[in-house]
């Protein structure tokens, strides 16, 4: 699950510290991505060193503010709205980068659940493709066929879950309802935000 | 380079007048060549049925052509036009519509029998189609005898029968568990394979996969084509 992006995604909205970064991705994806801090602090670090953010000095309890440069805007943009390959593991990242997408102002959701459907169709056609191939009545392709079926179903899966996400971003649109969040205060440092 | 064996040029299709007006299809272009399968989908009413009744002669649109093999659908006189239907397109539909009183190879030969063809090379060819789907056996059961997936392929095994080049599928595995979809699709794609031209019409995505491009629908407007550019190895299939 891309940390580095999500980071990047959430100081488009402002400057933060580490331990604010971590409190904004873990509400903003519905309490479901928990992540280590010090995996926060090191992805800061290599961030800092590639030139996407930059620091901008402590704040009074000695935490370092970070703020993004315009080519970790570029980034945090493109991830954003970009489909990626489709898997039974990459699907939990789909949903964190989905939940993340929708709590910043003007991404283009839409245009992230669409590249994923056609990428997924894509997908599903190729390993169709496969499968059509195959001789049905060689048992030594059984396994192989098991597997494919699995990652068919799978697709089909994600498929009618993007659909059903379409009609729900509508749905949401359509009440005028905006899941836009603006940066939140940072609560006190060293104590975990509990679950309502 | 395979012959594009049936061709829509910039359809539209409106239904009523005034204020009841439909546009059910607004300017949708499309070619299908021998040994092609197209797969359309789209939401309930995006047009996808429409585009597929208008090229198979079964609607007139209200602009533009559809092509079948050299002939121009909306210039053809109605009985050139049933002609070209009946020896040329081939229909599968959810339903099967089969008729219950006729046996499977009597349902089979029925359109050959129709267009003059002698009973026993019409059913020669029925056998021929029926054998193609691996249901040679089925020929002397009546459609009531016979599970939906041997349904399916008989009603396929008629779409095909004789000279027909054009084979039109509206959701032909709404109705089939999805073991039983599986043989039918693979049964419609041996068949394609072996020359046709196929379009296919569902909102079934493991169905559409099949096909060797995928037009989505929207709107009466064909918005995006999806093909197989990919290999599985690059998803770690």
């Amino acid at each position: 699950m891309s940390v580095r992006a999500s980071i990047l995604a959430v100081l488009t909205l402002g400057e933060c510290h580490g331990y604010q970064l971590r409190q904004e991705i873990e509400s903003r994806t519905g309490g479901s991505w928990q992540i280590n801090i010090g995996q926060i602090y090191s992805t800061l670090e290599r961030l800092e060193r590639d030139g996407l953010l930059e620091s901008v000095g402590s704040n009074g309890q000695g935490q370092t503010r970070y703020r993004v440069t315009p080519s970790g805007s570029v980034e945090a943009e493109e991830w954003l709205t970009t489909a990626i390959p489709s898997s039974p593991e990459a699907r939990n990242e789909l949903a964190m980068k989905l939940a993340l997408a929708v709590t910043i102002p003007g991404c283009d959701v839409e245009k992230l659940v669409h590249a994923q459907r056609v990428q997924t169709m894509r997908n599903l056609q190729a390993l169709t493709a496969t499968k059509r191939d195959v001789d049905q009545n060689d048992p030594a392709e059984l396994p192989w066929l098991l597997v494919a079926d699995l990652n068919i179903f799978n697709c089909e899966a994600e498929l009618r879950w993007l659909e059903h996400i379409e009609g729900t971003l509508a749905r949401t649109a359509a009440r005028g309802l905006n899941p836009n969040q603006t940066l939140s205060e940072p609560a006190k440092r060293g104590r975990p935000t509990k679950a309502n | 380079m395979s012959k594009v064996l049936l061709e829509l040029i910039d359809v539209q299709k409106t239904y009523g007048t005034g204020e009841n007006e439909v546009h059910a299809l607004r300017g949708a272009s499309l070619q299908v060549k021998a040994g092609e399968l197209v797969a359309i989908m789209g939401a309930s009413g995006s047009g996808k049925s429409t585009l597929l009744t208008i090229a198979g002669g079964l609607e007139v649109p209200t602009t533009g052509d559809v092509r079948i093999i050299d002939n121009s659908l909306p210039t053809l006189k109605p009985a050139q036009l049933a002609t070209l239907r009946r020896q040329t397109i081939g229909y599968v539909f959810q339903d099967f519509n089969l008729i219950p009183s006729l046996t499977v190879i009597e349902n089979v030969a029925l359109p050959l029998e129709l267009d003059g063809v002698k009973v026993r090379k019409a059913r020669k060819a029925a056998l021929d189609a029926l054998e193609s789907m691996d249901i040679g056996e089925l020929a002397d059961r009546f459609p009531d005898e016979i599970s939906g997936g041997q349904r399916q392929r008989v009603a396929i095994a008629r779409s095909f029968v004789g000279p027909r080049q054009v084979l039109l599928a509206d959701e032909p595995t709404g109705a089939l568990d999805s073991k039983t979809s599986e043989a039918v699709i693979r049964a419609l794609r041996k068949r394609i394979d072996a020359g046709i031209a196929g379009v296919l019409v569902t909102h079934d995505a493991k169905l559409a996969a099949w096909a060797d491009r995928i037009l989505v629908i929207r709107d009466g407007q064909i918005v995006e084509e999806i093909s197989n550019t990919i290999t599985p190895e690059q998803f770690g299939a």
